[in-house]
């Protein structure tokens, strides 16, 4: 094995007196596989590869690219950022000439590698596209040919798969396999953990320290016997989930859809169903453990799952009609469709997923129901309100998260809470009541006076959440709330979201993350502006292995599956 | 009314927690004090005259001694020839060469109207007309009584009895400052939301966009009627400009010339995408406006269009009721013409600004 890369005891701070954002990492890239850097955003995975590719100079530890110092061998060297520098104004094949002059290209071997990327990368039927006018999957790839233009030794990607889907996330895998066959070293950051299990070898980071290093099996290896499904339970799968995480025997807990899936702490053998109190038909079958239950494992397992914030919220009115309803939405934006007559109904206390590749319709059906863009035709109600009649009245009853953190960063937590408490009406006493019980329960007080950009992302995480549901509003919109997170403050989001649904509010969630989709009572699959299925994460499952004839297919293999089988079906009724 | 007030401390926090605005806050007001205030000024002083005098009577001995004794001239260069003179004036030795042949001294000595040949760079168009007009004073001065001039002129400046230039440049001033940091402060305030991800978050809660656009409204606001009584007491404390007109006049006049310029800066801020395009549009805008606002030249010195297109510049109207307030005393009834073009603007512009808020949301 030879190494073509490795950096050892490397640590950097940003500020002298700042936390440190890499301390003491060591690590090793080999030639001819993949090496997998994972962990969640802050981690400290785009300051490493910054240090690997010779663009930031560590405090101190050592560093070695191909047998130099960091940046010495620059040509043999081919880096991805994160938001890869693709010129947008330039057609796709432009963007591949600049790259190959910029890197020193003989103009004569020009066309033969183009060819040979463009082919490598599906692209050719693009070239003449803008890259501004790419889909996320195929901005990477071109990012990723940019990046190949010269051969390299040593590539370095971070985080290529953030904001492709599970379609084009395969795709990169493959191609990134076919090179690591030539013998390329590779490393890949992700921050998504079940990327990690595709790689050879694996550096977990968190806040700046590496958890593990080694081959993914050995992490995995420490849930091993651990893992259960409890199955075929009485009562609510949000209500078992709870009790489950609240019993000392068990670390950690996620559901999948009607079943729950246990990690049970160090020592612990199978657990009796009665443990539960999950009735007489419940079943305790082993399961296969992942990359993620080593994770939280070394995480030290998943907290307590009784929400603080659902005990003291308002129950949401028991009403006649859906609490988020849609009839016949339809987004033309000139010529192209971005959505095209969706129906939906969200009922009071259910979990409804919105989930679809990058750019099929998924973001502006969330947007045209919570009132962010107005429908071409068709009407989306909030409580039974309508945007156009009552858009006001609507947007009070729902609370709202985006993806990005989107509060003031220049303001302080304080500020900021009490900036949404008066933008809800809270008032007076009622408003210091509310915003003391919100910073008790999400532990925000040591955080008050601070701004609230420079939290560290899983309090950013609780203020924004905290915020959202200042008004106890009975809808909730969240939009890939958790994309990101480190799974423990994921655990912790969905604990208090689960918790606020069993107190009858309604959630509208979009995701990529299949994890999150396991916790949605229903989903909806949007591609190509449509709605081509909908139903329970066992329904689609099970439709997925009807199409495939896979027995027990993961959610996302139901993804790319029911994708493929709408594809078939438009090729079809075209021929 | 909770909401709007929710909405105002935020943006008040914002502002003055936002180093990048912060800075567009604070020192503008205070390098355009400092650079207008005391280091460019409309009067020329200390410039140097040649003098190329081949005659040796006693009139141009005394018009040259004269010359050297004037308080703005810094120094007499001698010259000996007309080459010598074409090169001092060449190489900015001196501004201006005076040119006494002996027909001036026979001309003075015989009581005839006597002529000095002048040599102005032209360079230095402004300066040098100035130092033409000294010239002229002194050479006047030279033979009272034995040239009696035809028609005698008495001149007494009205409203500034010495021309003092900063009475007229320090209410300027206060035009400027806020059409520079009013627009600036403004332009930012939408386009920072959209940049950083906080729009939506804004849109999908209950706030109307009135209630937006009004929040947004108050921090521009206090900071131009911060500035323009901080140039107000420093005008008249520091810098000695009397204020002859109403206080109330004052303030509400430039409320109303704030409003107008928000509505401006807010159009900026709806129209564009980033913070960066934002502050390069209230730039684009600062600068016409405080060009066609009559400061650098008349504006009745403009091409026709240009003073028609002038009458939408807030600056343009706001120069002369500032300036009337201070030095004139300018009583409400002659501010009026000019006080509702402004309230003109500011309705226009910010109900404009609205509906492109409006329409701009998706």
């Amino acid at each position: 094995m030879t190494v073509v890369a490795a950096a050892r005891g490397v640590t950097k701070r940003f500020a002298p007196r700042g936390p440190a954002a890499l301390d003491d990492v060591t690590l090793e890239i080999a030639a001819g596989r993949v090496t997998g850097l994972v962990g969640p955003d802050g981690a400290g995975k785009t300051t490493l590869i910054r240090i690997l590719a010779g663009l930031l100079r560590p405090q101190s530890g050592q560093v070695e690219v191909l047998g130099g110092p960091a940046g010495a061998m620059a040509g043999d060297v081919g880096y991805m950022p994160q938001r890869f520098g693709l010129y947008e104004d330039l057609s796709v094949r432009q963007n591949l000439t600049l790259y190959a002059e910029l890197r020193g290209l003989p103009r004569a071997e020009h066309d033969a590698v183009f060819d040979r990327l463009l082919a490598f990368t599906d692209l050719k039927r693009f070239q003449g596209r803008l890259a501004g006018q790419l889909s996320g999957g195929m901005k990477q790839k071109l990012g990723l040919a940019c990046a190949l233009v010269r051969t390299p030794r040593l590539l370095l990607l971070d985080e290529p798969s953030v904001g492709v889907d599970p379609i084009s996330r395969r795709e990169l895998w493959s191609m990134v396999g076919a090179l690591v066959d030539e013998g390329i070293g590779v490393l890949w950051s992700t921050a998504y953990l079940d990327e990690a299990e595709r790689c050879a070898e694996v550096c977990l980071l968190n806040a700046g320290r590496r958890l593990f290093a080694g081959r993914p099996a050995d992490l995995t290896q420490r849930a091993a016997g651990r893992v259960f499904r409890l199955e075929a339970f009485a009562g609510g799968k949000r209500d078992v989930l709870a009790r489950t995480l609240n019993r000392p025997e068990v670390s950690d807990g996620t559901l999948q859809g009607r079943s729950v899936r246990l990690v049970m702490a160090a020592g612990e053998g199978a657990p009796s169903p009665k443990l539960f109190a999950a009735g007489e038909g419940a079943r305790v079958i082993p399961a296969n453990p992942r990359f993620e239950d080593g994770f939280v494992d070394i995480l030290g397992g998943a907290g307590k799952g009784t929400s603080a914030l659902a005990a003291t919220y308002a129950e949401a009115p028991r009403g006649e009609g859906p609490a988020i309803e849609a009839r016949a939405l339809t987004k033309r934006f000139g010529e192209f469709t971005a959505a095209q007559d969706i129906s939906l109904n969200v009922a009071r206390g259910e979990i409804f997923g919105l989930l679809g590749p990058n750019g099929a319709g998924k973001s502006t059906t969330f947007k045209m129901l919570c009132g962010l863009l107005t429908p071409t035709s068709g009407q989306g109600f909030v409580a039974g309100r309508g945007f156009a009649a009552s858009g006001a009245s609507a947007r009070s009853r729902l609370g709202y998260m985006a993806q990005k953190f989107s509060l003031y960063g220049d303001l302080s937590v304080a500020q900021n809470l009490a900036f949404f408490a008066g933008v809800y009406g809270l008032r007076g006493a009622k408003a210091r009541a509310r915003t003391e019980a919100l910073v008790e329960i999400f532990d925000l007080s040591r955080y008050l006076p601070d701004n609230a950009g420079a939290l560290p992302l899983g309090y950013k995480q609780r203020l924004a959440l905290a915020c959202a549901v200042m008004h106890e509003p009975p809808v909730l919109f969240l939009d890939e709330p958790t994309s990101g997170v480190d799974p423990i403050t994921r655990r912790e989001f969905w604990t208090h979201i689960n918790g606020l649904v069993e107190r009858g509010v309604s959630v509208l969630v979009t995701t990529h993350f299949m994890d999150e989709a396991e916790y949605c009572d229903r989903i909806a699959l949007i591609y190509r502006a449509r709605e081509i299925a909908t139903g329970t994460p066992d329904a689609l499952r099970a439709q997925a292995a009807a199409l495939t004839g896979a027995a027990d297919p993961t959610m996302e293999d139901a993804f790319i599956a029911l994708i493929e089988a709408a594809d078939m079906a438009r090729e079809q009724a075209a021929a | 009314m909770g909401r709007l007030w929710a909405i105002i401390v935020k943006e008040l926090w914002s502002t003055l927690r936002d180093p990048r605005a912060r800075i567009t806050l604070i020192v503008p007001p205070i390098l355009q004090l400092m650079i207008f205030g005391l280091a460019t000024t409309l009067e020329v002083k200390n410039f140097n005259v040649g003098v190329l005098n081949t005659s040796a009577g006693r009139a141009s001995y005394e018009f040259v001694e004269k010359l050297a004794g004037s308080p703005n001239v810094g120094r007499i260069v001698r010259l000996t020839s007309p080459d010598d003179l074409r090169r001092a004036i060449e190489n900015q030795k001196v501004i201006a060469a005076v040119i006494i042949d002996a027909r001036f001294d026979r001309a003075v000595a015989a009581g005839r109207p006597a002529t000095l040949g002048v040599v102005l760079d032209g360079r230095r168009s402004n300066a040098a007309q100035i130092v033409g007009g000294y010239i002229n004073a002194i050479a006047a001065g030279l033979a009272p009584g034995r040239a009696p001039p035809p028609v005698g002129t008495i001149v007494r400046n009205a409203f500034n009895p010495n021309l003092d230039y900063l009475w007229f440049t320090m209410p300027s001033l206060i035009m400027l400052i806020c059409a520079v940091s009013g627009l600036a402060v403004t332009a930012q305030c939408v386009a920072r939301e959209r940049e950083l991800g906080t729009y939506e978050q804004l849109l999908v809660s209950p706030l109307r966009t009135h209630e937006i656009l009004i929040g947004k409204m108050i921090p521009p606001l206090l900071s131009g009627l911060f500035n323009g009584l901080l140039y107000l007491v420093l005008s008249t404390t520091v810098f000695g400009v009397p204020f002859t007109g109403s206080l109330i006049l004052f303030f509400l006049t430039l409320v109303l010339y704030l409003l107008a310029l928000i509505g401006v800066g807010m159009l900026v801020s709806t129209l564009a995408r980033t913070q960066q395009q934002a502050f390069l549009g209230s730039f684009l805008v600062a600068v016409p406006s405080t060009m066609l606002s009559g400061y650098a030249g008349p504006v009745d010195n403009m091409p026709p269009w240009l003073r028609t297109l002038s009458l939408a510049d807030p600056c343009r109207h706001y120069l002369v009721i500032v300036q009337g307030l201070f030095l004139k005393a300018m009583p409400a009834e002659a501010i009026w013409p000019s006080a509702w073009p402004l309230m003109i603007i500011a309705v226009v512009t910010l109900s404009a600004a609205a509906w492109l808020f409006r329409a701009r949301k998706e």
